[in-house]
């Protein structure tokens, strides 16, 4: 037993090292790192709090295009606009989604607060932009997308 | 290894408008195969862009983005020329690159 226990570590330390490689790799791209808290998060305001967002203001500055109704869940086009000055990031929230949070885009770098993707919607729900600004608040605005067919089988 | 992105960049003043479309399963982890086995999650969780080597956005996504993902984005201060690249990390550790260069606008 404990022998099995020793090389459990060892694989598992290599597993780690390796890793650790791989984020070391030069000239790579470096990422953030992903989420987790927020990403695993299975309730609307679990999936609020893993963005750090306290509390959200309701906002008419943020526009977001979808369709009213969704033949497809499996494919709906969202785009989302931020006229708030200073937008350091977008998330994207499906409400009633088995894991909300869609996805996190940090356009501080040098886009444009402007992003669009296709998203899988479980079933008819309000999409949410959530948008951080560069003084720490959260800004947010919301759009129901009925669902005709769901999009997570 | 995963199948080449495609990548659009039109010029309009001197935003970018760049168009991707990337080539990826995007397993929920919900859906079964014929076998009635739970199909495991596969799906892009990290894509940078670059503009000229420069990082200009920085996403992360969740499975709730579609398969094929497309994404849309306005890359500002670019002119003809300049390069767009794309690089994806899904949650098995698999990585693309692809790079496009910025069109003028027709």
């Amino acid at each position: 037993m404990n022998n099995r226990r020793r090389s459990f570590l060892a694989i598992a330390g290599g597993a780690g090292a390796l890793a650790a490689a791989g984020l070391l790799k030069p000239g790579a791209a470096q990422a953030a790192t992903w989420n987790k808290q927020g990403f695993e998060a299975k309730a609307y305001t679990d999936a609020v709090k893993g963005l750090g967002a306290s509390s959200l203001i309701e906002t008419k500055d943020i526009a977001i295009t979808a369709p009213d109704i969704a033949e497809n869940g499996a494919v709906v086009p969202v785009a989302i606009t931020s006229k708030i000055p200073n937008t350091q990031s977008i998330s994207i929230i499906a409400e009633k989604n088995p894991f909300p949070l869609a996805a996190t885009f940090d356009v501080a770098g040098g886009v444009e607060p402007y992003a669009s993707v296709r998203l899988k919607l479980g079933q008819t729900s309000n999409v949410r932009a959530v948008v951080k600004a560069a003084d720490g608040k959260f800004y947010t605005a919301a759009k129901e997308v009925k669902v005709t067919v769901g999009g997570c089988g | 290894m995963a199948e080449p992105m495609r990548i659009r960049a039109t010029l309009q003043g001197d935003v970018a408008d760049v168009r991707i479309l990337m080539r990826h399963p995007m397993e929920t982890g919900q859906r079964k195969d014929a076998k009635g086995e739970i199909v495991p999650v596969h799906f892009i969780q990290n894509v940078v862009v670059t503009h000229n080597g420069k990082t200009v956005l920085d996403a992360q996504w969740s499975q709730a983005v579609s398969r094929d993902p497309f994404l849309g984005i306005r890359v500002k201060g670019a002119k003809a020329g300049d390069k767009i690249a794309v690089t994806w990390t899904d949650n098995r550790g698999d990585k693309r690159t692809d790079e496009a260069t910025v069109a003028a606008a027709s």
